[in-house]
């Protein structure tokens, strides 16, 4: 731990550790120190600190340029995949039957499906569902997480009893059952989908944050901020929040993976994107009938929700150890 | 320790009403696309008359609050009324699907218990050795799979390619279940349905473990001349198996909602695959029926985990959960 605070660039221009080092008596920071100076520097020794501690996490650190990585093929897929590869959606009619389930060839990578269409097209514009998924639902369940998570430890009694009841309800309910449930109620298509998993994933993140704030109220300084006389909303948004935000991140970023596995597993069975859509899900539903001849039709859609699941547990992974998180589960 | 349990017993009251009153939202008209004496008389058409007696004889023209309550008041009787399609009383559905279940969850079970604790103590002992990163590793692997597609890949590989392989002389069955003693039927779903929660089992065992080894107690053991062997698995385990053993519990209860993935893939008739079934019909009885079951049989186990668990570790009992 010391060791880093010698080698932080910040701290070597600083004048406590130095003089330390050189065995001059340290001294106190004087007055003409702006107090702005000190409050950067803390703060940055703590993001800067985690963002050391990750990076010298070789597995969280794949993991994250595999996202990179996949989030940069998404989005640049118009500029090159549909004039290699053919557009993932057409079906040619009078060609089918000479197109269909080519195997694995240069010209096809992953060979063709049963419509002809190019499986390796697909997978791309799959990656923009998946992640697509993986941010809004994730975005939707950490607002109404947060909101309910933060009314709940703030205000307390009755509020706290009511919302984390509440939780307890959605918690009750089997999982995978509850958003085809709330699918079916809604309508079968991209957004609900996105809805149904924020909507289901909002009582872990409320926990979580209610369980971060009650530690974090403790503190003193929120008496203070109280005593001088700060609004609610304040003490909540400036005081309270930047400390007890990190276990939200990693919480979230491993609710990334979650979210892009039920979006799969709800397409797998006709309750999520729907044709001609590309959807790594879909795709491997599509695939049951002919995966025992043409095995390539599940095989790499697969691969691709693995890779991408993997990537993001990788990450959180390296975030908990990095932000020193602990995790109840 | 019974005023821990009569609370814990109370908490469970809201949420059961919570969760049948959910449902009956869901099932409210308006709410869902559909009219359900349609789904009992099947295309057929019908005279106006006939629609009212059937409106009147499943109670739909009263209002929901009294539907509400009238469903409540048979359901303590046991009675969760007919499905609207397969003429038969939902109860007697399920108790036809259940042991389909359980045999299913309990087979899942036994593997999650015996690998994953094994490998979690194995990568725990070895730590940063070899085998420890390989576990490591394959638990990350494993939670990131998605269920349905690692059951496709064991039917391809494990049903049709060793088959071919061996000449047609060694193969394991893809689908349906046999006949109950029939164990090979099992295997391949029951691995797949075990594999996420092994791979978090192991994970669990393997940092409680190196949490445990870590204190103070195990030290003493370890200075008092005791083998290895000794401290882990009399001092050791002990007490890094609660969580595992309170994970592993509220798995099996996760489990008695059916695994509608596993279910699917696999053919498998169990309480997951009929309601997703009846869900896609609009068979609103079997669904609510189902699920106030399976949240029943969830919340039972968990409750069996809750007091096996301020059984095991005094500080529940007296402190009160930390809620």
């Amino acid at each position: 731990m010391t060791d880093k605070h010698i080698h932080d660039p910040l701290a070597e221009e600083g004048h406590p550790v130095k003089d330390f080092r050189t065995g001059v008596p340290a001294t106190p920071p004087t007055e003409d120190v702006p107090a702005s100076a000190i409050a950067s520097r803390s703060s940055r020794t703590l993001w800067g600190d985690a963002w050391r501690r990750l990076r010298k996490n070789k597995l969280a650190m794949a993991g994250l340029i595999w996202a990179i990585i996949m989030i940069l093929v998404a989005l640049s897929a118009d500029l090159w995949v549909p004039q290699r590869f053919g557009d993932p959606k057409y079906i040619d009619t009078t060609t089918v039957s000479q197109r269909m389930l080519l195997p694995p060839s240069a010209a096809h990578p992953f060979g063709t499906d049963r419509m002809g269409r190019d499986i390796f097209a697909r997978v791309v514009y799959g990656s923009r569902i998946s992640l697509a998924v993986g941010v809004i639902a994730v975005a939707i369940e950490v607002v109404i997480g947060l909101i309910l998570g933060a009314i709940a430890a703030y205000y307390g009694k009755l509020w706290d009893s009511v919302i984390m009841r509440i939780a307890d309800v959605f918690l009750a309910f089997p999982y995978i059952l509850f958003a085809i449930a709330l699918i079916a109620v809604m309508g079968k298509g991209f957004m609900n989908v996105f809805i149904a998993i924020g909507i289901l994933g909002w009582p872990s993140i409320a926990r979580v944050f209610r369980g971060s704030i009650l530690s974090v109220k403790e503190n003193e300084y929120v008496d203070a901020a109280r005593a001088l006389g700060a609004s609610d909303l304040r003490i909540m948004t400036r005081h309270i929040m930047p400390n007890a935000i990190a276990p939200i991140i990693v919480y979230a970023t491993m609710s990334i993976g979650g979210a892009i596995l039920t979006e799969a597993a709800l397409s797998f069975l006709g309750m999520g994107v729907q044709p001609p859509t590309p959807s790594w899900g879909l795709m491997l539903s599509d695939a049951r009938a002919f995966m025992f001849t043409a095995p390539w039709v599940m095989i790499y859609p697969g691969f691709a929700i693995l890779t991408t699941v993997l990537a993001f547990v990788l990450l959180g992974d390296g975030l908990r150890d990095a932000l020193d998180v602990k995790m109840k589960d | 320790m019974l005023k821990y349990i009569a609370r814990r017993i109370l908490q469970m009251v809201p949420v059961f009403f919570g969760v049948t009153i959910l449902l009956f939202i869901l099932r409210a008209p308006g709410v869902l696309p559909g009219d359900p004496i349609r789904m009992i008389t099947g295309e057929k058409a019908i005279s106006p008359a006939l629609y009212q007696e059937l409106v009147k004889e499943n109670g739909l023209d009263k209002p929901l609050p009294v539907q509400y309550v009238t469903y409540l008041g048979k359901l303590v009787h046991g009675d969760l009324g007919r499905s609207y399609q397969k003429d038969r009383p939902v109860v007697e559905i399920f108790a036809d699907k259940y042991p389909n279940t359980i045999r299913l969850a309990l087979a899942a079970i036994v593997i999650e218990i015996i690998v994953g604790i094994a490998a979690g103590i194995i990568s725990a002992v070895k730590q940063y050795s070899f085998l420890d990163v390989v576990v490591t590793l394959s638990t990350s692997v494993l939670v990131s799979v998605p269920v349905f597609w690692l059951g496709m890949m064991f039917q391809v590989l494990l049903g049709i390619k060793l088959k071919e392989w061996t000449g047609g002389a060694f193969y394991l069955p893809m689908s349906g279940m046999g006949s109950p003693p029939d164990l090979a039927h099992l295997v391949l779903p029951a691995v797949t349905l075990a594999s996420v929660s092994t791979a978090y089992a192991a994970r669990i065992t393997r940092s409680q473990l190196l949490e445990v080894m870590g204190q103070d107690y195990i030290r003493t053991a370890v200075a008092k001349g005791l083998s290895d062997r000794a401290v882990i698995f009399k001092h050791a385990l002990k007490n890094a198996m609660i969580p595992v053993v309170t994970f592993i519990g509220l798995d099996l209860g996760a489990m008695m909602s059916g695994a509608i993935l596993t279910e699917t893939i696999f053919n498998w008739p169990g309480v997951g695959l009929e309601i997703y079934f009846s869900i896609q019909q609009r068979d609103w009885p079997i669904v609510m029926g189902g699920v106030i079951i399976v949240v029943f049989a969830v919340m039972l186990i968990n409750l069996i985990v809750d007091i096996s668990y301020a059984f095991l570790d005094p500080r529940i009992r007296y402190g009160g959960p930390a809620k």
